[in-house]
């Protein structure tokens, strides 16, 4: 079922994760991509690894939900690992019909590359499953904000991101009623060529965008009753702040990423 | 001491813009009411009646074609007082899920408070208290999405009360939710208005949601219909009939009753009123 | 007789195996005999409408059996698109789902789907448009520019035309006003009357399912709470009231002055109903 998707989703809880200033989170998470990108041998990975494995346990975010995440991207996942596997030159595994195409380069390239893309979405979505949208779009525009100086709409992008993260869930909630409707009505989209299927979505996807117009439209109206008028003299109810626990995890991760790049080089 | 006016409209007419092919037909005509501070006012009509397009002109959502809407003396057409007259008049609509804004409960609640540059402080105590006052504070962090009908308005008037405003027009804002969450929204919005004074404009078309107020409107065909309190008004059974209203049927009870002979006062509106007039007649009381 | 639907012990559980599990329906039991209308009640978490849309094979049981004509419904999945047809499923506002540029053709794309010749489809979505009131000259307009009560009309038509064994409506007057709800039931009772099928009636209420059905079943909890005649149900209106389902305002009437010690059955839901119990008490009690 498409609730079933867990884009975007946020698990409350108080754990010094939670607590974190968003913009801590999105730079360590910068560094932490960084650093991964730069890992090119068992140490480095072993150290990303545990890195994330400690994250995750301080998180106190169920391993389950993450895996859960990784879901949509199992074919990506699947597709680099072949590539990898039967493309990269090197000393055949052994002599025998297909094992002779797969090289040892081959094996370890497929396995590092797996694990760089599952790594990265697990640290990813970390990061969103523990801040929850506003202040994740809160911490954006706040990191963002010196671009208004070259008069880019920060504020109006933070929330346009906000809004359309609040309704995410509304909208798949939508999607599922209306296609059980059409279900209802005999609409088949199991079956059939592409193109047919193609057609099939015609009856989804029309409602749906109707549905969404009536929505902004409402919405609008709702924020203009209640004085919104743009970015101008807005405050916060959370105000952000770094306190000593930003510090420190900002100085842990522009270590980490520092080290992978000094083992890199050292060729470690 | 007479009471102070909250909102006024005078001769206000109001025009849809004409679709093609169409003649423009007023959805309000030359319609004078005023609503007195700390009233609760129910208007009724049935859909097309014009109480919705009323309702949009007491925040500056809908200007008049011909006419003036006054809140508390401003000229909802003054472009400068715009942001003071919608945090006067707070509006709550008809779909809970289309007016919630942020992913969490309190973030939603602060919006508008954040809008009008309320310091950071005070808005942390308007969020709390306005939670309290719809009895949802245990609700503040979570998600919108996963509450009920019902919680979700109440979210949705907490975040009207954060701005601290006079009055609250509620525009068919029960519609869309069962029975539980309807009654949720009008103990709610009854408590607010005997506690707090808040001026109450309830917009419906449901006859038992007007008996807590103290006076009825009903509209009909861009007009005002009926004016008056809900005794008076649901005692004219026959001419609610007629513009598509039903009574209470405690009131269609009495009127068949007394067709049949008996004597039964027409506004004994509630169930326990009613029951008591009915145990007199019978010689039980 | 055979029961048209039967469904004996169905559990349905959402998101099994994630912090949001949850049972949405639990050993539940329902009985449907041919022709008969039948009202559905319980507030929103009843599991009422998870119900209903196992009843069409929308959804599959976790557990337990949905019988269509005393067949497994699910005997065969490839059949299940069948099912659909015979058991035809309303929507809660279901004006949202309508999607062609006419509203005839919004109306012919169930019985489309199932494979019927042209001139049957004109049949069938000329004879749906009648049945919900919907005039002649509307069918080629776009669905969009009629009112909201005319889209909903449309919608039930669009059910209607696939000329089910089962309709089932799910909240068909929610958010309109006295006179489009009186309507929109008094076409569902004309078709009823005329066409002689299975109507399923889903409403949280009372007074709308009181007056109109032959049998009620009363959902609490995700399970069977009570199920019986109007009558039978609204004897047992304190328990009711209890459960926080909203009992018809005549009900309560008779509940009060049968605590002021009036002689009074309190299973009356009409306004006619209790005059005339009335009117007799006060003639008995004029003749003692």
């Amino acid at each position: 079922m498409l609730k079933d998707i867990t884009l975007g989703q946020y698990f409350p809880g108080n754990t010094i994760v939670h607590r974190l200033d968003p913009r801590t989170k999105l730079l360590a998470v910068m560094l932490y991509i960084v650093a991964l990108f730069n890992a090119k041998s068992v140490l480095t990975y072993g150290i990303m690894a545990f890195v994330l494995a400690l994250s995750i346990k301080v998180s106190g975010v169920k391993l389950k939900a993450l895996t859960r995440g990784l879901k949509p991207v199992y074919i990506i996942v699947a597709f680099t690992a072949i590539m990898n596997l039967f493309f990269t030159d090197g000393t055949p595994l052994a002599d025998v019909w297909l094992l002779r195409s797969i090289t040892f380069e081959g094996l370890r390239q497929a396995i590092y590359m797996v694990l760089r893309i599952v790594m990265l979405i697990m640290g990813t979505f970390l990061v969103t499953y523990t801040t929850s949208p506003i202040s994740l779009t809160d911490g954006l525009e706040s990191l963002l904000a010196p671009l208004k100086k070259l008069h880019l709409p920060v504020h109006e992008l933070a929330m346009m991101m906000s809004i359309a993260l609040r309704f995410i869930p509304t909208l798949i909630e939508e999607t599922d009623k209306i296609m059980s409707a059409q279900k209802a009505r005999g609409a088949d989209f199991e079956t059939g060529s592409i193109f047919q299927r193609a057609k099939a979505l015609v009856p989804i996807l029309v409602p749906l965008f109707i549905s969404a117009f009536r929505r902004a439209d409402e919405l609008a109206t709702a924020m203009e009753c209640r004085c919104y008028h743009g970015g101008d003299g807005r405050t916060a109810l959370h105000v952000l702040h770094y306190h000593k626990r930003d510090i420190l995890v900002l100085i842990g991760f522009v270590l980490l990423a520092a080290g992978i790049i000094t083992l890199k080089i050292l060729g470690l | 001491m007479t009471m102070a006016t909250m909102i006024e409209t005078k001769d206000l007419t109001f025009y849809y813009p004409a679709e093609e092919g169409r003649a423009a037909t007023p959805a309000l005509r030359e319609v004078t009411v005023s609503v007195e501070k700390g009233s609760f006012v129910a208007v009724l009509g049935h859909n097309g009646s014009g109480k919705s397009t009323l309702a949009k002109h007491m925040n500056a959502v809908l200007l008049p074609s011909n006419g003036k809407v006054y809140v508390e003396g401003c000229d909802t057409c003054d472009e400068k007082l715009l942001l003071e007259i919608r945090r006067r008049v707070g509006m709550v609509f008809q779909n809970p899920d289309n007016q919630i804004v942020a992913n969490v409960v309190e973030e939603d609640v602060a919006f508008a408070p954040e809008n009008l540059g309320v310091p950071t402080a005070e808005i942390r105590r308007r969020v709390d208290e306005a939670l309290a006052a719809v009895g949802m504070s245990e609700y503040a962090v979570h998600a919108p999405h996963l509450l009920s009908g019902g919680q979700k308005q109440r979210i949705a008037i907490a975040g009207v009360i954060a701005m601290e405003p006079e009055c609250i027009v509620l525009d068919e804002a029960t519609a869309m939710l069962d029975p539980v969450g309807r009654r949720e929204v009008l103990s709610t919005i009854g408590k607010l208005n005997r506690e707090l004074g808040i001026t109450v404009v309830l917009i419906t078309h449901h006859m038992n949601e007007a008996q807590q107020a103290d006076r009825v409107i009903v509209m009909n065909d861009g007009c005002v219909a009926m004016d008056g309190t809900p005794r008076e008004i649901f005692a004219r059974v026959e001419e609610l009939r007629q513009l598509g209203l039903a009574a209470p049927h405690t009131v269609e009870l009495m009127e068949e009753l007394n067709r049949e002979g008996m004597a039964l006062p027409l506004d004994a509106i509630t169930v326990e009123e009613c029951a008591d007039a009915i145990c007199r007649e019978l010689g039980m009381a | 007789m055979e029961p048209i639907l039967r469904v004996e012990n169905l559990t349905h559980t959402y998101s099994a195996g994630t912090p949001f599990e949850r049972s949405a329906v639990q050993e539940m039991e329902l009985t449907v005999m041919p022709g008969e209308f039948l009202g559905i009640i319980g507030h929103t978490g009843s599991g009422k409408s998870t119900l209903i849309q196992h009843l069409n094979g929308l959804l599959k049981p976790t557990e337990g059996t949905v019988y269509l004509d005393g067949q497994d419904i699910w005997a065969d999945a490839k059949n299940i698109r069948q099912v659909r047809f015979q058991v035809g499923l309303v929507f809660q506002y279901p004006e949202y789902q309508l999607f062609e540029d006419t509203v005839y053709k919004d109306i012919a794309f169930g019985p489309k789907n199932m494979g019927l010749d042209k001139d049957e489809i004109d049949r069938r979505v000329r004879q749906a448009a009648a049945f919900v009131g919907l005039r002649e000259e509307l069918l080629e307009k776009s669905p969009f520019e009629l009112s909201g009560g005319q889209k909903r009309r449309v919608a039930i038509a669009g059910v209607i035309a696939m000329e089910p064994k089962v309709l089932i409506l799910d909240e068909p007057t929610a958010g309109l006003d006295p006179r489009g709800r009186e309507n929109i039931l008094r076409q569902i009772r004309q078709y009823h009357k005329e066409k002689g099928n299975t109507v399923i009636l889903v409403s949280h209420s009372m007074e709308e399912i009181a007056q109109n059905v032959d049998r009620i079943v009363v959902l609490k909890g995700a399970r069977n709470y009570m199920e019986g005649t109007p009558r039978q149900v609204f004897s047992r209106a304190e328990e009711l009231e209890a459960i926080g389902l909203d009992v018809p305002q005549v009900t309560r009437i008779a509940m009060a002055l049968r605590r002021r010690g009036v002689d009074i059955d309190t299973a009356v839901y009409t306004v006619e109903e209790l005059k005339e119990a009335l009117l007799r008490l006060k003639g008995g009690g004029a003749d003692a």
